[in-house]
């Protein structure tokens, strides 16, 4: 039998949740027994090349660009788990909801305290960049998403518990103290 | 005549003294029903429904309801969890309440309660209200997203003539708890630091200091929240 193929991304997060995959530490080495890596940041394969079994989603939605991938995740990965605060209801990002955007775009590029330089008094608008979202959004309110591993970051122990988890299709160890909201 | 009586909680017999209220008489014998709004100490309110519990066959709040001879209780069934369980969904959807930024996680005890009742994920969706931090008070930070309006400040921070120093204010919706104008000024560094520990989530913080105690060694980073009642042994009446 093949190894089970395993994605990752980071939407709006701040990769600590691949820091904490990274956690593991020597049991990376089995990792890369147990399962094949596609597109994910670990190796570096920017697009899917083939269909996956696993999806890691780290982070929440706030720009189209987060909503694309995360389709593409969807369509391409059998299960999708988000990882994370941030994937599960926003996380730090989501503090900005509620605030309207140009609100947060004045603040952020002409109105706040730590802004210089921005003599013209312009906010980036490329076309090329993302839009953003009127509000960052939980993983769960875009696509379909199996499973959930909250944490900030999810502890190394409850991924790779996780992870084991869904590759030999044992029933999951959940000890009290990995499941953390921070 | 005998203040003694027995009643059963999920099929054990307890012993429990005479109009005493279900969750103290539980926690007497080492049975934990747990409670948000509840505060020892305080008259209870039973405004979360966290604690509700089946008595003979109806569904009561047990931090109001005071024991009778012949009581059957349930508590921990998987029907009840499953209510308590959506309760704490609702509440979390309900404000904001940001954890990895808040000086009260490891603390807070409707955190401790989505642990030990194994939130993953509310099944609701995020409600994202627009909500203000009143930081204007001297000593104190009242912030309106964790807020879960139990009241349990209101009820247990008083000055020394019985008035109460937080105070519902607006209705409907828009009801929050706000610092009395007047009362305020008089809070004292004690009574501060009484009503940041009196508050369930992290609504109210005492200002210039935080996360002082590491990550690891936070009072419900390694036992769930009423472990310390279930593991007490029971004297025998």
């Amino acid at each position: 039998m093949s190894k089970p193929i395993l994605a990752t991304t980071s939407l709006a997060g701040c990769f600590g949740c691949h820091m904490s995959i990274l956690d593991i530490d020597e049991r990376i080495l089995e990792l890369i027994e147990l399962v094949e890596f596609n597109k994910s940041p670990i190796d570096d394969i920017k697009k899917f090349t083939k269909k996956c079994d696993i999806g890691l989603i780290e982070g929440g939605c706030c720009n189209s660009e987060n909503v694309h991938v995360l389709k593409d995740f969807r369509e391409n990965c059998k299960i999708l788990v988000s990882l994370g605060e941030c994937a599960i209801m926003g996380g730090l990002p989501a503090m900005r909801n509620g605030i309207p955007i140009k609100e947060c775009l004045e603040e952020a590029y002409l109105n706040g305290p730590t802004v210089v330089g921005n003599t013209t008094g312009i906010i980036p608008n490329d076309p090329e960049l993302p839009m953003l979202l009127d509000k960052v959004y939980p993983c769960h309110e875009v696509v379909k998403i199996d499973y959930h591993l909250p944490g900030c970051p999810p502890r190394a122990d409850l991924i790779w518990e996780a992870l084991v988890a869904l590759v030999t299709g044992d029933e999951m160890k959940m000890p009290y103290e990995v499941i953390k909201f921070d | 005549m005998d203040t003694i009586i027995r009643i059963t909680i999920d099929g054990i017999e307890c012993m429990a003294s005479r109009g005493q209220y279900i969750v103290e008489a539980a926690k007497e014998n080492g049975i934990y029903i747990p409670t948000l709004c509840n505060y020892p100490g305080v008259k209870p309110k039973g405004s979360c429904r966290i604690c509700t519990v089946k008595v003979n066959g109806k569904l009561m709040t047990a931090c109001t309801t005071p024991v009778s001879q012949g009581m059957q209780i349930e508590n921990n069934t998987s029907e009840l969890n499953e209510l308590r369980k959506a309760i704490i969904e609702l509440l979390l959807v309900e404000g904001n309440h940001f954890c990895p930024s808040c000086e009260k996680s490891g603390f807070c005890e409707l955190q401790a309660l989505a642990y030990r009742f194994k939130v993953m994920v509310p099944r609701f969706p995020y409600s994202f209200p627009l909500r203000k931090v009143d930081a204007s008070h001297p000593k104190i930070i009242k912030d309106q997203n964790r807020c879960i309006l139990c009241k349990r400040c209101i009820r247990a921070v008083k000055d020394d003539k019985g008035r109460s120093i937080f105070a519902y204010r607006r209705r409907s919706h828009r009801v929050e708890v706000g610092v009395d104008a007047k009362l305020g000024k008089l809070l004292t560094d004690e009574l501060a630091q009484k009503a940041m520990d009196v508050c369930p989530v992290g609504s109210i913080i005492v200002k210039e200091k935080g996360f002082a105690v590491p990550i690891g060694e936070r009072k419900y980073d390694n036992k769930p929240i009423g472990s310390d009642i279930e593991n007490i042994s029971v004297s025998k009446h």
